[in-house]
């Protein structure tokens, strides 16, 4: 028997004859794949009282480093220190908790706005930034910390991550694969594609949809005309779940049960994750144009750290001690980002030939051959 | 680049369809990472059979019939291959490929290079391609050039039976990504090949015909119509070389050269449009390098830069042997 030969197993058979396609089989019933009608919420509910009070500090730590990451980033692209940044501000618990819900095995495939779930998985915060620095594509080994390059193109990931988990299903491991997007790459090809691949591959894969309203100046009713997004799972033949995305502890809790049930043979899960963009697309962008100050201040009262701060207090967590140090260590991280990117980086110019092919052909050493004599030539100018 | 094993089957006929198909069983035996997937390579054995009894032999998980979506199988190729296996994916057909460029060009063809090579994908692409076979509209498309003009992947394309195995073995044990165009209106093509016989690499031409007047530069479908342009031309007092590239990318620059500068004249044969063909590029560069040697200008004989005919017309579009000998003739370049 070979790992595909498998059946999701339909919640009851469809005992009504009638013409369609293998009419002999039972159909699934949809139900159990439905989201909630609400999205689910932990912190200021009862729920909360249970949590792990060491996982609700590591998350208030990381929550706060992650903020004064993206503000400092933002201020790196005003002095044209980074290329671009697209900050993840307002969305750094979906980002964080994502990323804490894996285990080491695991491999993340991220976009260009989840930086912040990349620092999450142990790549260190300046490598993570190399890309919107413009000096290499990707600054980390993606083997070291299983956390593929940052995604430009939309959902492409997707599929990627369908395929690697579907390789680790047929070796054998333990291995997940978690796929992260926005709003706007639901409507791409590869997400559809992806998510159908998964489904009948059963890929032990969790796709993460961090629903932030807007894809750069498009609001979501004009990029869907779904109830949810986490509906569009049902079509797929997997569960759909929806979760508060600025609430840390219930994207944690969401995306750790799809993980293991992923883990555990029970094929992919959609999430979506209901959250707010509070700064622009990126620095390039003008957000004032597309929507209200209204807007954004309402979702400034329902911000991830402060939904944590209130229930750690409510816990009696919130100690100085605590407080402090994640302030701390987030100034740290601010100030050496300020440092590293104070000097202008110096990638070596024939790296351009390092890595195009296994062996570089013989146009391409010519042309390395090239640019050797035009550095040495520059080089010997410059002596004189 | 891993090593080829060679399993011993000992002289024999067969098809380039054929040869196709015991490339890829041998190399599933030689190496268990090597997986195939695409649409109907299961127990249709693929639209050309090229997969055929391949699921019976290795099971659905190394012969996978996958959702129809060319970007979603190439986009799972991806995963597949950064989790350490060899994806072999079938494309159907040329213009069915188109859906999963974007997957081709933003990822399997950068990821070495964005990586700084700690991510190589060994994905090898096999596309069923070009006309000649009555195929109506999408069916037909030469698309070298798509694939050639983007850096990060190896483009390569089989003249004969024995080149079809070879090349294929090769293909699938590269460490980057190859986009093999296997000619359709050479598959049912019989000749007598030896699976064991060594090929030469990716990335190597080969003289198929040896000659003193000038060079007819060729690859994949045009080679056999360059062959018999050759024998042609015998009566008309030309003696033809016919140079088979094998290889778009990695380009046999040295090879070529040679070959042109010994004799001075070339004219390259492809089938696809002209207009920024694979052919401008070879022979701009055969003019830049050999341009003190050359007696005439490098023609070039391609199909019209027109959209794929309807089969009823394509004999007039691709390239024959009487459009090859007109060339010829002009390469008795006068002042």
């Amino acid at each position: 028997m070979t790992v595909l030969d498998h059946r999701n197993q339909p919640a009851e058979a469809d005992t009504v004859p009638g013409w369609r396609p293998g009419a002999t089989a039972p159909r699934t019933d949809p139900a159990p794949l439905l989201p909630d009608a609400e999205p689910h919420r932990v912190l200021g509910t009862p729920a909360a009282d249970a949590a792990d009070p060491e996982l609700l500090r590591e998350l208030y730590r990381r929550l706060v480093a992650g903020r004064r990451y993206n503000q400092q980033a933002t201020t790196l692209t005003k002095q044209g220190r980074l290329a671009v940044y697209p900050a993840s501000t307002g969305q750094e618990g979906c980002q964080v908790a994502a990323a804490l819900a894996l285990r080491p095995q695991d491999w993340l495939f991220p976009s260009y706005r989840d930086t912040l779930a990349v620092v999450a998985r142990g790549v260190d915060p300046l490598q993570a930034l190399t890309l919107l620095r413009g000096d290499a594509h990707t600054g980390y080994d993606p083997r070291a910390t299983r956390t593929a390059p940052l995604c430009t193109p939309l959902a492409t990931q997707v599929p990627h991550a369908v395929g690697l988990a579907h390789a680790a299903r047929l070796a054998g491991d333990d291995t997940v694969a978690l796929a992260l997007l926005g709003d706007g790459g639901t409507s791409e090809g590869d997400f559809h594609e992806g998510l159908n691949f998964a489904a009948v591959l059963h890929a032990p894969v969790v796709f993460l949809v961090q629903n932030n309203g807007y894809a750069i100046s498009v609001p979501l009713t004009r990029q869907s005309a779904a109830p949810t997004l986490a509906h569009k799972a049902v079509g797929y033949g997997m569960p759909g779940r929806l979760v508060d995305g600025n609430d840390a502890l219930a994207v944690h809790q969401v995306l750790t049960e799809a993980v293991e049930r992923a883990r555990s043979g029970g094929g992919p899960t959609l999430v979506e994750a209901l959250t707010y963009r509070i700064e622009a697309h990126t620095n390039a962008d003008d957000a004032t144009r597309y929507r209200q100050a209204e807007e954004v201040e309402a979702w400034q009262q329902h911000d991830p750290v402060r939904l944590l701060e209130d229930a750690l207090r409510g816990r009696g967590l919130l100690d100085e001690q605590l407080v402090a140090g994640a302030a701390e260590q987030a100034e740290q991280l601010a100030a050496r980002m300020r440092a590293e990117f104070h000097a202008d980086p110096e990638p070596d110019p024939m790296s351009l030939f390092a890595h195009v092919y296994a062996e570089p052909t013989q146009q391409l050493r010519e042309q390395a051959d090239r640019l050797a004599a035009e550095l040495a030539a520059e080089a010997e100018v410059q002596g004189r | 680049m891993s090593t080829v094993v060679r399993e011993q089957h000992g002289l024999r006929t067969g098809t380039m369809a054929q040869a196709l198909n015991l490339a890829l069983r041998d190399a599933m035996h030689a190496d268990k990472t090597v997986h195939v997937l695409g649409e109907d390579v299961g127990a249709l054995g693929g639209v050309f059979r090229i997969t055929d009894g391949l699921t019976a032999e290795f099971g659905s998980d190394r012969c996978l019939d996958t959702p129809l979506a060319e970007a979603g199988i190439l986009g799972t190729a991806v995963g597949m291959a950064m989790y350490g296996l060899r994806p072999v994916v079938e494309m159907q057909f040329d213009a069915f490929a188109y859906p999963a460029m974007e997957q081709l060009f933003s990822h399997v063809a950068k990821m070495r290079n964005r990586t700084a090579g700690k991510l190589p994908l060994p994905i090898t692409v096999r596309i069923p391609y070009g006309g000649g076979i009555g195929g109506v509209e999408h069916h037909s498309d030469a698309s070298e050039a798509y694939y050639a003009h983007t850096p990060g992947l190896h483009v390569v394309t089989p003249g004969t039976v024995a080149d079809a195995y070879g090349l294929l073995r090769e293909a699938i044990a590269s460490d980057d990504p190859v986009v093999f165009l296997e000619p359709k209106r050479l598959y049912w093509g019989k000749a007598e090949w030896d699976p064991a016989a060594a090929v030469a690499p990716i990335g190597k031409a080969v003289l198929r015909r040896p000659g003193t007047s000038a060079v007819l530069v060729t690859y994949g479908p045009s080679l056999p119509v360059c062959l018999e342009a050759a024998e042609a031309a015998k009566a008309e007092g030309w003696d033809l070389a016919v140079l088979d590239l094998r290889s778009l990318v990695p380009f046999d620059e040295a090879t070529a050269c040679e070959v042109v500068r010994s004799l001075g004249r070339a004219v390259v044969v492809h089938e696809a449009a002209g207009f920024g063909g694979a052919g401008a590029e070879i022979a701009a560069r055969l003019t830049e390098k050999c341009f003190h040697h050359l007696a005439a200008p490098v023609l070039r004989v391609t199909g019209f830069d027109i959209p794929y005919p309807p089969p009823m017309l394509e004999h007039h579009h691709l390239p024959g042997v009487d459009r090859i000998l007109d060339a010829v003739a002009r390469l008795q370049w006068e002042e």
